[in-house]
């Protein structure tokens, strides 16, 4: 094995790197807001919403990330590439996160509810100050893993030609006609970005574990 | 001040009301006592309508309550503590007291604060403040849910088998803090298994069974003269 590609190339890496961090924050973002909504959908009284998010849940979970990207990437034909890879990757996880946080909101004691009901606070208010936040608290672990999986399947946007790490890392086993190191690189690069992300989770764990 | 008028509930085929009447006025202490699966929670929460009833009537201050009414606000004259307490665990005791007064009557901080240390003064917690509630004895946290309920100024007191979750050491402080309540003329229904308690500060007993009110009276009548057979038996076990 031989690494001195790194030296001339090393540029590849640095913008694929931060594309993916990029595309992978930005569905993070989208995909917790997403998410958010559909599992409140979801969970209230309204049969019709309750239907529609289930119904939106379920394919998106029933279909492959690849075809959803292509179906966007091609379907909506100016859609810049990399708004579609943000598309794509937050219509995906929304559906996984709103399921994820479905099951914290089902986990939090129902006499939470009560208390909140029976003090005069409206659902709004209920959700926001009371149930939201020891939902997120039981979910963090779920949510972080979650996070971890999003990273890692982003790879899959290099195949619309957006730059991320993935893509230049095959640009760079074209021009150097090395099939296997910048693999290498680009795992542990991948790896340095989940491991440093799941340690992140852990920490935010441990802080709020005060009032345990 | 409240008054119900036949007030029914079923949950599927079983009926659990069959038709209840009760009228409180201000500053009574109503004692509800009865065997467990009498109806006697299922009652106390179809005046705040954490259970819809099935039919029937509740008045407060001379108003129906139904549908239109504006839900949140007749449940701020209403404080409630319940048999497991429902303390928020994300919010230190302070938080938990301060936060429905800050959010739902807009009061300044420093006002709903100095209200939170008047009550967890009344309930003796000061220490206890700036604790999250997992550090608590179950008697400690009641005492902070009633704190938490006081804090609204409530008209009226629910208390939903509030001692039916402690250890026996700690029910003495939490019933000691609900008596002194009674001294300050707060309107008080409480369902309760503890019978001693009823008998010293209420104002009135209903003894309930099979979802009626089977007998009521004053507590020195209905303990030591009941007249229904089922009451009788149910004292003879209890008392």
């Amino acid at each position: 094995m031989e690494f001195g590609f790194l030296l001339k190339y090393y540029k590849f890496f640095i913008t694929g790197t931060a594309n993916t961090l990029l595309l992978s924050l930005l569905t993070v973002v989208f995909g917790l807001l997403g998410g958010m909504i559909l599992s409140l959908l979801k969970v209230s009284n309204f049969k019709p919403a309750e239907k529609l998010a289930s119904a939106y849940i379920a394919f998106i979970r029933g279909t492959p990330l690849l075809v959803q990207l292509y179906i966007i990437y091609y379907g909506l034909k100016d859609i810049p590439m990399f708004a579609a890879g943000v598309v794509a990757m937050s219509v995906n996880s929304s559906a996984y996160i709103a399921e994820i946080i479905r099951a914290g909101i089902a986990a939090v004691d129902k006499g939470q509810f009560e208390a909140t009901k029976s003090l005069g606070m409206s659902p709004i208010q209920a959700y926001r100050q009371v149930i939201l936040p020891q939902a997120f608290k039981k979910i963090l672990p779920a949510l972080g893993n979650e996070f971890v999986i999003l990273i890692k399947e982003s790879a899959i946007v290099s195949v619309i030609g957006l730059h991320d790490l993935m893509y230049n890392v095959d640009t760079i086993r074209g021009i150097t006609y090395k099939p296997f190191e910048p693999l290498i690189a680009a795992a542990i690069i991948y790896f340095i970005l989940t491991a440093t992300l799941s340690k992140g989770v852990t920490l935010i764990e441990r802080r709020l574990q005060v009032s345990d | 001040m409240i008054k119900l008028k036949q007030i029914r509930k079923n949950f599927g085929d079983l009926n659990v009301l069959k038709g209840i009447d009760l009228e409180v006025s201000k500053g009574e202490v109503v004692a509800i006592i009865g065997p467990s699966g009498s109806g006697k929670s299922t009652l106390l929460r179809c005046i705040n309508f954490l259970e819809q009833p099935c039919g029937g009537e509740v008045h407060f201050e001379n108003e129906l309550i139904h549908d239109k009414t504006n839900m949140n606000q007749y449940r701020e004259h209403m404080g409630m503590v319940f048999q497991q307490f429902n303390l928020f665990p994300h919010k230190t005791v302070l938080e938990n007291i301060m936060m429905a007064p800050v959010l739902l009557k807009k009061e300044a901080k420093e006002n709903a604060y100095k209200t939170a240390m008047d009550l967890l003064e009344q309930v003796g917690l000061l220490d206890k403040k700036d604790v999250y509630p997992n550090k608590l004895s179950g008697g400690q946290k009641q005492r902070v849910a009633i704190a938490r309920a006081l804090a609204m100024h409530p008209k009226v007191m629910l208390f939903d088998e509030p001692t039916s979750a402690l250890d026996p050491e700690m029910v003495g402080e939490v019933l000691e803090v609900m008596k002194k309540l009674t001294h300050k003329d707060v309107t008080m229904i409480v369902v309760t298994h503890e019978m001693g308690f009823a008998k010293e500060v209420a104002d009135r007993v209903l003894f309930m069974d099979d979802g009626l009110v089977v007998e009521e009276n004053t507590p020195e009548y209905l303990f030591s003269q009941p007249q229904h057979p089922r009451t009788i038996d149910f004292l003879s076990k209890v008392l």
